[in-house]
């Protein structure tokens, strides 16, 4: 059961509760060892379970829920963050430090969470998980272009959800525009 | 070579690895000159890698692993077949 750690904080960033992400990775696991003659020997098997956890999820767990599907998700530009926050620390040290530092693992948790269930499901099966559009296709069983677009959606109403954070707790001025970075032309 | 708006508007599809070959090689031989670019690429896909790692941290209630063995045992749900 080599995967499931990685299907537990999945599982987590779906159902949002632990007692209900267990249940979700045991359900999995179960139906993957009644259905496991259907598995084809040589495809992905991570894919594939992860394959039956969606789908128990969405069957299950998201009937419970009835929020609505893409009410309140942010429709930003792109390069929304990084025109607002690219430059903090710049000098000093690599981006990836300052993004490590700037956010804690709850609020990244929770950016992500707050996504609606159609948004959500991409974005932690590619930026988590790192599926490409072609398996998450097949995993969420919608077509390639509709993945693509709420993708892009999802991504960016996260980064906004970021700057949210970042904003209530005064690293970045509220509304303070001369911060953001011009797009760049040419 | 792209420009910098074509390379700004295809930089998600080319940090999924998604374009193609040339559309691939395109931007990467723009970012290759342009540090205003190579600066946004570089936040992207650092800013990925830091959702990635702090949303798949999670440590795994003790017990779940020996619970799930214990199906994989016995006629978990009634229905007169293991599992």
């Amino acid at each position: 059961m080599q995967y499931a750690p990685q299907l537990y904080s999945a599982a987590l960033r779906m159902t949002r509760n632990s007692s209900d992400a267990e249940d979700l990775v045991q359900e999995t696991y179960l139906r993957a060892y009644r259905s496991y003659a259907g598995f084809e020997q040589g495809t992905n098997l991570r894919a594939w379970l992860f394959r039956i956890m969606t789908n128990q999820y969405i069957n299950t767990y998201r009937a419970k829920q009835r929020r609505p599907v893409e009410t309140d998700l942010a429709d930003v530009e792109d390069l929304y963050l990084y025109r607002r926050i690219g430059n903090l620390g710049a000098l000093s040290q690599s981006a990836e430090d300052t993004l490590l530092e700037l956010f804690t693992d709850e609020e990244v948790k929770t950016a992500l969470e707050e996504l609606p269930d159609a948004f959500r499901i991409p974005v932690l099966l590619a930026d988590v998980e790192g599926f490409s559009y072609k398996e998450i296709a097949e995993i969420t069983e919608v077509p390639i272009g509709t993945v693509m677009s709420r993708l892009h959606r999802g991504r960016k109403a996260m980064h906004k959800k970021l700057y949210d954070f970042a904003e209530q707790r005064g690293i970045i001025a509220a509304g303070d525009d001369d911060q953001v970075k011009e797009p760049t032309n040419g | 070579m792209a420009n910098c708006k074509e390379t700004i508007r295809e930089l998600e599809a080319f940090l999924d690895g998604s374009l193609s070959e040339d559309g691939h090689h395109a931007i990467h031989a723009h970012l290759e000159g342009c540090t205003d670019c190579l600066q946004a690429y570089d936040f992207q896909a650092e800013l990925r890698t830091v959702i990635a790692a702090k949303c798949r941290n999670d440590e795994m209630p003790p017990g779940l692993l020996s619970r799930i063995e214990q199906c994989f045992n016995e006629d978990f749900d009634g229905d007169g077949r293991i599992g």
